[in-house]
């Protein structure tokens, strides 16, 4: 979107249109919706009053809400000070060709590939102190570990449960930036005796910076809005589906 | 290449495999035992080898069925991304048009919403126009974050072909279907595999409104597993083979896209 030369052509909203319907049907409508709602109290389907801005006041003052909310940022910045060096570090030392390329590629993407529910229940049997590697290894190590008894070993579990899922994304983002730097760069920084921390510094990071800007708020946004918002969320909804008469269909209740 | 250096990168690339490959051998480990081997003893691998979990699996339609919704609402997702992401990244890697930009980067703002949030909202639509419980439902739910990135993949790759090669094709007479089709197409394949992995993966491995938007006739295997808590506790081994399962296709098709995402990635953006 940068070049300044594309010619003006009106006619190419037409194809955009696809999208824009598609993104409309799945978003705009939906989004209004909830903007609806958020300005009434909906007592039932029939009957709804208008209440202006009174839940947005009530979501400010919410002391629990602020404990979450703060429990949530720590969690996110931590998630960010660790995945994003380790994905950097782990982009610079994947191979750049050949058929090893294609396998680290592979195995580092599997992780993606794994459905959260999933990766919530490995994990759950991959920390416990007797049938899990995990807490066995960490154990015998004479750790005192135990997920369920510590709240600290708790949120480091989960912290380091995030980082294997979601560090991968973060590799394949910035490796997709090495790969595009010409080799040209490195022959100029060769010649002028750069060391590898000025060629990382002055070269791979300015490159990697479109990327790395988008890997950010990726895993920012999903680390924080996701955990916090659908267990709101399903709490709203259970209690609106009951409400309504509607019986909460499993998966309303818990992630 | 610095011989030291080389060494010290390479060790680190296996202890993060290690790390990545550890948790996935024990769940494929404990897919192979029994339950009351997962729950008494620890054991490295299995010592009553057992196929059964797969067996329960493949002969139970319950946890077939699954597997096929799944694959299915995937499929259509990805289809409908890619077939509606080609026009609108080729409009925007070539053309200027009133509010382009903002258009643009409003697509990508829907890519950083939370499902979550429009759960409620979907739950309603989806109701009122009557495709609760199907496949289209939720494939259409996943275009919410599929279309924005594979808009945003495909614009990185279209804005890397010279544009002299779409003014030759018009002068040759060309019609922009056929040039779209015949010529262009081919020339970003590379692109249209790397968006294609990415609508996958993000269609496959959401959970949250794939179980909400179906019941019975289309439900995913995500939802399926959540069966296997029981009277009896957690059936672990079935849920270890399952989750390995859900590994596959996935797998399969990053081996099919593999030399997309190595070389392809040097002209997109992702």
């Amino acid at each position: 979107m940068s070049a300044t030369t594309k010619p003006v052509n009106q006619k190419a909203w037409f194809l955009i249109l696809p999208v824009l319907l598609c993104v409309a049907f799945s978003a705009i409508v939906p989004l209004m919706t909830v903007v609806n709602y958020s300005v009434q109290d909906i007592i039932s389907p029939e009957r709804r009053v208008f209440v202006g801005t009174e839940w947005f006041a009530a979501v400010m003052r919410d002391e629990e809400l602020h404990a979450a909310l703060w429990r949530q940022l720590t969690f996110s910045l931590a998630v960010l000070l660790v995945e994003i060096p380790l994905g950097i570090l782990l982009a610079l030392s994947m191979p750049a060709q050949g058929w090893k390329a294609s396998a680290v590629l592979v195995l580092v993407a599997l992780s993606l590939l794994i459905p959260w529910n999933v990766v919530g229940t490995i994990w759950q049997i991959y920390g416990r102190t007797d049938i899990g590697l995990l807490g066995a290894a960490l154990q015998s190590m004479g750790i005192d570990y135990n997920y369920t008894g510590h709240a600290s070993d708790a949120w480091v579990t989960v912290l380091v449960m995030d980082v294997w899922h979601w560090t991968p994304l973060v590799a394949l983002l910035c490796y997709a930036g090495l790969r595009s730097i010409p080799d040209a760069y490195y022959q100029a920084a060769r010649i002028d005796g750069a060391s590898k921390l000025a060629v990382f510094r002055y070269i791979q990071l300015p490159k990697m910076r479109g990327v790395l800007m988008i890997a950010v708020l990726l895993r920012f946004m999903d680390s924080f809005m996701i955990y916090t918002i659908i267990l709101l969320l399903c709490f709203i909804l259970y209690n609106w589906m009951q409400r309504v008469g509607t019986t909460a269909k499993e998966g309303a209740g818990h992630e | 290449m610095n011989d030291k250096r080389f060494q010290k990168r390479t060790l680190f690339l296996i202890a993060y495999l290690v790390f990545a490959i550890l948790p996935i051998y024990w769940m494929v480990n404990m897919s192979f035992k029994t339950n009351e081997e997962i729950l008494s003893s620890f054991s490295l691998w299995p010592q009553h080898f057992t196929w059964d979990n797969y067996k329960t699996i493949f002969t139970d339609e319950s946890w077939y069925s699954g597997y096929i919704n799944s694959l299915i609402y995937v499929a259509i997702n990805t289809v409908i991304s890619l077939t509606v992401a080609l026009p609108a990244a080729y409009a925007f890697s070539r053309y200027q048009f009133l509010g382009d930009k903002h258009v643009f980067f409003w697509l990508l703002t829907n890519r950083m919403t939370p499902p979550a949030v429009f759960l409620l909202p979907f739950f309603q639509l989806y109701t009122t126009v009557g495709l609760m419980d199907t496949h289209i439902a939720v494939a259409l739910a996943h275009l919410l974050f599929n279309v924005p990135l594979a808009v945003w993949i495909l614009e990185g790759f279209m804005s890397g072909i010279p544009r002299e090669i779409d003014e030759t094709a018009y002068i040759d007479g060309y019609s922009f279907p056929r040039f779209f089709l015949t010529i262009f197409l081919p020339l970003i394949k590379a692109g249209v595999g790397v968006a294609a992995f990415f609508c996958f993966m993000f269609s496959w491995v959401e959970l949250l409104l794939a179980r909400t938007l179906t019941s019975v006739n289309a439900k995913p295997i995500v939802a399926t597993m959540t069966r296997t808590v029981s009277a009896s506790g957690m059936d672990w081994a079935t849920l270890a083979a399952a989750g390995v399962l859900t590994i596959v296709p996935g797998a399969i098709v990053i081996w099919f896209v593999r030399h997309y995402i190595a070389k392809g990635f040097a002209m997109g953006r992702v």
